[in-house]
Parts: C-alpha cells; sequence; structure tokens
C-alpha cells in the first residue's frame, strides 16, 4: 500500500439547499487507509458531504475526486470503489440477510459464482450466519446495521462512508459496531465516517475535520486538537441545585471563559482558572448551593471541540430522531 | 453510461418478489380488472367480444401503473431507492429495471386477462404475433407512465389518488368502453394524445380482426413513441429530483 496517498480528495465544494447553505467551500483529503471522522453538530453538513462524495447529490461548486474518479462528471466510476452506509438501515424488509445481500452483489457487479460464497463470508464476519434467513424486518437495531454495513462491503470496496454509524443503537451494540470499524481499517478498508458523537470520534478516528454550520473549522488529529486546548484549565464541579442562570453567574466571574454543563456537573474553562477557584467557591456558598466534588480534567476532544468552534458540547449530545422505515 | 440490462433484470426480479403480495397491488392492480372483466361478463355474455380488447388494455393499465406506483414510493419511503442510486448504475438501468418488474407484472395480469378471454369467453386471437407485441409495449409504456406519476409523492396512496386522476379519464377517452369516433371530436383529440388509445386499437385488431383507427402496425409504432417518451421523461425528472 502506497503510503499517504489522498483516495479523497475535496477543493471548494459548496452545496444550497433553497436559501440554506449546507456547505460553504470546504477542502479536505483522505489519505488511504485511515478512518477520517467528520464531526459536527446536526445539521452542520456532515449527510450532505457524504452523499456528494457518493455520487448522490452534485455540488453547485468545487471538486470532489473520490479513488482517482471525479465524483461529479464521472459518478458511476467512483461508486465502484465506495461501499456507504446511510445514516438509515435500508435494506429490503421483505428479503432475508442472505438474499439482501446477494441482491447487493448482483448490484455492484460481483462475478455470479462468488454470490454465495461472499454474502456467507460476510453473514460470518458480522456474526449473523445463524439468522442467515432470517427476513431484514425482523432484525433488532443493531443487526440491522451491521448487516447494511456487510452489504456496503460487498464487493470489497476500498472506501467505506459510514454516516453516524452508532446513532439509535444501544451501548453494546454501538460498542459492538466501533470493533467492527476498527478490524476494517485494520484490513486497510479507508474508512470516512461522519458523527455527532466526540467520544465516538476520539475513539476511532486518526484524523479529525470539525463542521459546522456547512464551514470546516479545523482538521487534525484528537491528539493534536487536544493539544490546542493545553493551556487551558478545566474544572468540573459536581453541585446541587443547577439553576439556569448558573452559567452567565460563573462566566462574570474574572478568569472564567467558558461554562458548560454536563449531566449533573459544571464544567468550567479558562487560562487561569486556579486564580479564580476562591471566587467560584464563595460565588457557590453565598447561593447556598451544596458542592459535592470537585476535580481539575486534562483537555479532552470535547474540550478542543467547544474551544474551537463554540458549540456547547451539550447541543452534541441531541441525536437526530432515528428514522424508522419500515413497509406497511 | 450504456443500459445495463443485466442488473436491471435483477432489479426487476427483486421488485417482484418484494411487492407483488402487496394489499395496495392485489386490490388495485388484479382484482379491479377482473372484477370489471367479469361484471361486463356476466351483464351481456354476448357483448363481452366488443369489450374485451378494452378491458385488456384496462386490466394491464392498472396493474403496471399500482405495481410501478408502489415499487418507487415504498422504496422512496424507507430510503432503499436511495440504496440503488448509490450502486454503480445509471439512473437509465435503475429505473429500466423497475419499469421491467412493473411490466412483468402488467403482462401477467394481461395474460390472465387473455385466459378469460379466450378460455371463458370462447374469443379467438386473429393476429397472435401484433397481440404478443402490442401487449409488451402496452406493459413497458405503462409502467413507465407509473414511474413518471410516482416521482413527485412519497406515499402510497398519494401515488394511487394521482395516478387515478390519469388512468379513470383514459377509460372513457381512450375507447376502451365507447369507440373514439362516437365521442365529441374535442374529447377525440384529447384521446389521441393518450397512449392507451392506440393499445386498444391494436388489442382490437388483433384479437377481432376489426377495423380499427389506423393500422395496428402503426397502433404499435405509436405505442413504441410513447415508451421511449415516458422513459425519457421518467429519468429526466428523477434525475432532477435526486438532485435537489
Amino acid at each position: 500500500m502506497e503510503e499517504n496517498k489522498e483516495i479523497i480528495q475535496v477543493q471548494g465544494i459548496s452545496k444550497k439547499f433553497g436559501e440554506i447553505q449546507a456547505l460553504q467551500e470546504i477542502s479536505f483529503s483522505v489519505k488511504e487507509g485511515e478512518i477520517f471522522g467528520f464531526l459536527g453538530p446536526n445539521g452542520a453538513g456532515k449527510t450532505t458531504t457524504i452523499k456528494i462524495l457518493s455520487g448522490l447529490v452534485k455540488p453547485a461548486s468545487g471538486l470532489a475526486f473520490v479513488n482517482g474518479f471525479n465524483v461529479i462528471s464521472d459518478p458511476v466510476r467512483a461508486k465502484e470503489s465506495v461501499g456507504v452506509v446511510p445514516e438509515s438501515s435500508n435494506l429490503y424488509a421483505e428479503l432475508t440477510a442472505r438474499e439482501n445481500l446477494i441482491y447487493m452483489a448482483q448490484l455492484y457487479g460481483v462475478p455470479k459464482k462468488e454470490w454465495e460464497s461472499r454474502s456467507e463470508e460476510l453473514l460470518r464476519e458480522f456474526n449473523l450466519f445463524d439468522r442467515a434467513h432470517t427476513k431484514f424486518q425482523g432484525f433488532s437495531r443493531g443487526m440491522k446495521r451491521r448487516l447494511t454495513i456487510a452489504a456496503a462491503l460487498v464487493h470489497r470496496p476500498r472506501i467505506l462512508f459510514l454516516d453516524e454509524p452508532t446513532t439509535g443503537l444501544d451501548v453494546m451494540s454501538a460498542r459492538g459496531l466501533r470493533g467492527i470499524v476498527k478490524k476494517l481499517k485494520e484490513k486497510g478498508v479507508t474508512i470516512f465516517l461522519t458523527t455527532h458523537l466526540i467520544g465516538e470520534a476520539e475513539e476511532l478516528c486518526d484524523r479529525v475535520a470539525i463542521i459546522v454550520k456547512g464551514q470546516i473549522r479545523v482538521i487534525d488529529t484528537p491528539m493534536v486538537l487536544k493539544m490546542k486546548v493545553q493551556d487551558t484549565e478545566v474544572i468540573e464541579i459536581k453541585m446541587q441545585p443547577m439553576p439556569a442562570t448558573i452559567t452567565k453567574e460563573m462566566e462574570a466571574i474574572p478568569g472564567v471563559e467558558k461554562v458548560t454543563i454536563v449531566e449533573d456537573r459544571l464544567r468550567l474553562y479558562g487560562k487561569t482558572l486556579h486564580e479564580s477557584i476562591g471566587s467560584i467557591i464563595s460565588h457557590l456558598d453565598q447561593g447556598g448551593r451544596k458542592i459535592f466534588s470537585i476535580q481539575t480534567l486534562t483537555p479532552t476532544l470535547e474540550d478542543a471541540f467547544v474551544k474551537l468552534t463554540g458549540v456547547d458540547a451539550e447541543v452534541m449530545r441531541i441525536d437526530k430522531p432515528v428514522k424508522m422505515g419500515g413497509i406497511n | 453510461m450504456r443500459l445495463d440490462w443485466r442488473r436491471a433484470y435483477y432489479i426487476a426480479r427483486k421488485d417482484l418478489q418484494a411487492y407483488y403480495l402487496k394489499p395496495p397491488l392485489i386490490s388495485w392492480g388484479l382484482m379491479l380488472p377482473l372484477v370489471f372483466l367479469l361484471a361486463f361478463y356476466l351483464r351481456n355474455p354476448e357483448g363481452i367480444s366488443e369489450v374485451s380488447p378494452g378491458l385488456l388494455g384496462m386490466t394491464i393499465l392498472f396493474s403496471t401503473t399500482s405495481m410501478a406506483a408502489i415499487v418507487i414510493t415504498f422504496e422512496k419511503r424507507i430510503d432503499a431507492l436511495e440504496r440503488l442510486l448509490l450502486a454503480p448504475l445509471s439512473l437509465r438501468t435503475i429505473l429500466l429495471g423497475k419499469g421491467l418488474g412493473a411490466a412483468f407484472f402488467g403482462l401477467a395480469m394481461g395474460l390472465i386477462a387473455l385466459i378469460f378471454i379466450i378460455f371463458i369467453f370462447g374469443l379467438s386471437v386473429s393476429y397472435p404475433f401484433s397481440l404478443f407485441v402490442s401487449l409488451v409495449l402496452s406493459c413497458f409504456t405503462f409502467s413507465f407512465l407509473g414511474i413518471l406519476i410516482s416521482v413527485g409523492v412519497r406515499e402510497v396512496f398519494e401515488a394511487m389518488t394521482l395516478a387515478n386522476f390519469f388512468r379513470f379519464p383514459m377509460i372513457f377517452l381512450c375507447g376502451v368502453f365507447i369507440p373514439l369516433a362516437s365521442m365529441p371530436l374535442s374529447l377525440q383529440i384529447v384521446g389521441y394524445f393518450l397512449p392507451l388509445t392506440y393499445a386498444v386499437d391494436a388489442f382490437r385488431q388483433s384479437l377481432l380482426s376489426a377495423g380499427g383507427l389506423l393500422n395496428r402496425w402503426l397502433d404499435i409504432l405509436i405505442l413504441a413513441g410513447f415508451c421511449l417518451f415516458l422513459f425519457s421523461a421518467a429519468v429526466a425528472v428523477f434525475k432532477k429530483r435526486t438532485q435537489e
């Protein structure tokens, strides 16, 4: 495998849907064999980017190349080397797991003699072999997701697009799926994934592009992004009660630059936060609030995200409604 | 990119496997034409030969457009159509596959209607070859009409309502029950712009050896023109919609 070959190249892509500017001249490249993450809140332009790169939507301007093929002028050739796992698990409800995989093999031009063996291989790999003859509509959400990924790999693509792969999954299914993604990388598949889950991006991605309102704010490895906020001190306070005005109250204290609420904890950011700790505690004491714990934190990718985008981390935790699909 | 007939066939086969038992298809595509066929026979067994070509045309029209509408709207609703668009296939291949599935279904329904007409109603076929060609062409033409109708809607009932907006007027304007020549000139002109007119005319001549509006091969040629036009229109509209 050639080192550092850019297998996806995007130059100045813009896209508008009516009055909404979905993407504003975004540019980036993805290296062969890496997991590249698109991290941003819902509506940031992540899915639009995948739709453009997979030839579903034409951009208003700009260029995009996938595996050397121009996705705008030659989308069919570009699609041959790509597998796409959309946000909704959209295989055919009336077909069994095996039938779905064979149908995908037919559509992607897999030689006939390989249909059976390839579908069996994927069913085994994704722990679905014993459910090969179960109809897709009878699967749990996690199994549907696994089969949808298997279907995207039927033609052995060099690049896999994963749109919000763990959205709507329970903790165990999501963990299992992240394991699958890591194994695919080990096999040399280049993975482009979108997520609004900062922890997921930090765990899986070699590099992350942070996208907000159709613009890429920064692209780097999670490690470098975290280093960008190394000069920022973070203090987390567990307390009760947590009034709605608390963030404004805290931000009024000199030295506190940003405040976020994570569940029942208050997270404060600032370059000289250690100098303000006395003022913070006395302010909370005056308000009759009960402090359970105070701790300093090592900056995480979430901290980097908050600092670089100004977007509250809580916004990122809001899941998109999961499409239920299904045929009546 | 050129049409890929093999992959279009795979799409058609999957559609038939997945959708032929859907309730809206059974009621609109199978029961309605057969009920019409039986109702006309029971009302006037001697006069059935006169309306048989029209009933055959109606059977094909309802079965193909229903199948096309159901396939497109169901798949749009569950995002399965997006899956097809992600595959390395041209839009023409995808829509040919969708049309092929609906045309197969319509042909099967047409053959059932023909079995009734020949073996139960006792009619003979005067020109089997032209009947077969006109049947196949009609099936494709109405399938592409069904696809075109379904492009802009998302729910099956919307597609069926919109399809009926075209199908029911066609029953009265295309010589299914009332000969075109006996209608006012303004309606005759409208009838000449509708494909069912030429399908019914070709069926009438092929089944009954009766005189028609045009030579039956000219009917078939015009049907072929409608088929190409509706296919091209469906591809163009679909392309525009998917890029939005």
